[in-house]
């Protein structure tokens, strides 16, 4: 009777869903990094080179059925998030204490996950809107490798010092997101062994310090250059 | 030492409750910190008010039913340590204690700084047993080889005595804790596995009835926990559900 909602509906199950679609953005991320190095190389090569990874990952047939299973892990992962464990999290204290110090217990972004990820959100939705949705959805002008220019338009969004603002405290968010996210999702999947965490906590420092720190040096990197 | 206390006080489960102000003094410092609450009963006493209800039974760290928020942590400042186990020493002449009931859902009010914990003997109802034939040749307990490791463990997670620490620490007023050492407990020992499934899935069920929140992995339980149970018992919860959900 228990077993026929445990994968769907119990309090652990909503969340493995959370772990499994956090793991998957954590595993994107780095292919979406790696590709975006790209921009740091000198505007010959950098532009080409965009613009054809561009082309590639909006064509590529496995690729397009990945970037389906992307779309619907951030909202499964935002809609869980938000909707659900958070909002239940906080049907389940209906009176806060009136003097509390959860500094002595916990870590801050352990007490966060929410704002932040509400933060990320918005940053996910601002990014798509400016490439994403102008890529699919307007026609942008011709580039090098004769092909539609993303690289011309992320430079030109770039030179944007506010745009650029947003995308390195993003990052930041994120950071911390990613901080207690990384060590968390393999707590929540069960994956804890005496001799296997202490390194997947250190590799999830690791990420959550360098990855975000990388993704924030390209839009500076493209500011100080314009 | 003078001390000033705020304490929640509240008439009974459907009452407004508030916090008061009362002021003690003459506080040894080798007092207990229910002791120190019992000089301040006989103050309220002796002027004709109502004392303050609490909790407590053992008054030596192993029943579990001392539970107070103090100075905004269960059991207050001093780790691996239960209220009654607590003592003044921890605190200084001056200083002010807010003293609350644990808060979520689940543990409902009843008066002052008594909760009801009885969603905790449900969870345990569900499932935190094994059944034994007891028809007269039952097998001892010690005639089955138990590796020490598997046998420490499962008394580590035993240790837990259901004070309810972990819940009001937990921003998300989560049960994890304490369910998972249950579950461990029994799930460790060969004599635990005949219901391995059955038992965690039961007690998951029973414990998202109950209204706890939804575990996010703070941390903050093992923290504050009196007998220091650890996060380990949490995955090899998750992990067990996993399992008993994909396969029962
Ligand atoms: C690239 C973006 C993101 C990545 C890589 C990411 C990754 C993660 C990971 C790995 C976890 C831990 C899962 C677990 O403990 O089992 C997590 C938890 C969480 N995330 Fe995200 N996330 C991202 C975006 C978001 C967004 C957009 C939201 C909300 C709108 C969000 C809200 C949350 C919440 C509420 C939790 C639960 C807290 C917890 O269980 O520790 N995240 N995220
Ligand atoms: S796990 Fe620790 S804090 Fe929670 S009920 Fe058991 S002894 Fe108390
Ligand atoms: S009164 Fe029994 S543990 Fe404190």
């Amino acid at each position: 009777m228990a077993a026929k909602s445990a994968l769907l509906k119990s309090s652990l199950a909503k969340k493995y869903w959370m772990s499994l679609t956090g793991l998957f953005l954590i595993l994107f991320l780095i292919t979406h990094l790696a590709g975006n190095l790209v921009l740091l190389q000198a505007p010959e090569v950098a532009a080409p080179a965009f613009n054809e990874y561009t082309e590639f990952m909006t064509t590529f047939p496995l690729i397009k059925i990945i970037s389906y299973v992307l779309y619907f892990s951030i909202l499964f992962h935002a809609v869980d998030g938000i909707l659900i464990l958070s909002r239940e999290n906080r049907n389940a204290r209906p009176i806060q204490y009136a003097h509390s110090k959860p500094q002595n217990n916990s870590i801050w972004a352990s007490r966060n996950m929410g704002v932040l990820g509400t933060a990320i959100l918005v940053f996910i939705v601002l990014h798509m809107a400016n490439f994403w949705f102008k890529y699919k959805f307007t026609e942008l002008p011709m580039g090098a490798g004769d092909l539609p220019d993303m690289y011309g338009l992320v430079v030109a969004s770039f030179q944007e010092g506010w745009y650029s603002a947003i995308y390195v405290v993003s990052m930041i968010i994120l950071g911390f997101h990613l901080w207690h996210g990384f060590e968390s999702s393999f707590q929540t999947l069960g994956l804890n062994h005496k001799k296997y965490t202490p390194v997947i906590k250190v590799i999830g420092k690791v990420y959550s310090v360098v990855v975000p720190a990388l993704f924030a040096i390209i839009p500076i990197y493209l500011f100080l250059n314009s | 030492m003078k001390l000033t206390l705020k304490i929640w006080r509240q008439k009974n489960a459907t009452a407004q409750g508030k916090m008061e102000t009362y002021q003690v003094s003459d506080i040894s410092e080798h007092m207990s910190f229910l002791e120190m609450m019992d000089v301040l009963n006989e103050q309220l006493i002796a002027e004709g008010k109502e004392p303050v209800a609490f909790d407590h039974d053992c008054r030596e760290g192993i029943c579990g039913s001392c539970s107070m928020y103090i100075n905004g942590q269960p059991h207050g400042p001093r780790q691996a340590t239960t209220t009654c186990q607590l003592h003044m020493r921890e605190f200084n002449d001056g200083d002010t204690i807010y003293i609350e009931p644990w808060r979520a859902k689940a543990f409902p009010v009843m008066k002052d700084l008594v909760v009801d914990r009885s969603a905790f003997d449900r969870i345990i109802q569900s499932g935190g047993y094994v059944s034994v034939n007891t028809s007269g040749n039952t097998l001892d307990a010690n005639a089955i080889p138990i590796p020490k490791e598997d046998a420490d463990e499962a008394f580590n997670a035993a240790t837990c005595i259901g004070c309810g620490a972990c819940v009001a620490a937990c921003k998300n007023a989560s049960a994890m804790l304490f369910v998972s050492a249950k579950v461990s407990q029994l799930s460790l020992l060969p004599q635990g596995q005949v219901e391995r499934k059955e038992r965690v899935l039961n007690m998951v069920d029973q414990m998202d009835k109950e209204g706890f929140g939804n575990c996010t992995n703070t941390g903050a339980c093992s923290v504050e926990c009196p007998k220091e149970i650890s996060l380990e018992n949490i995955a090899r919860m998750n992990r067990d559900y996993l399992a008993a959900s994909v396969t029962k």
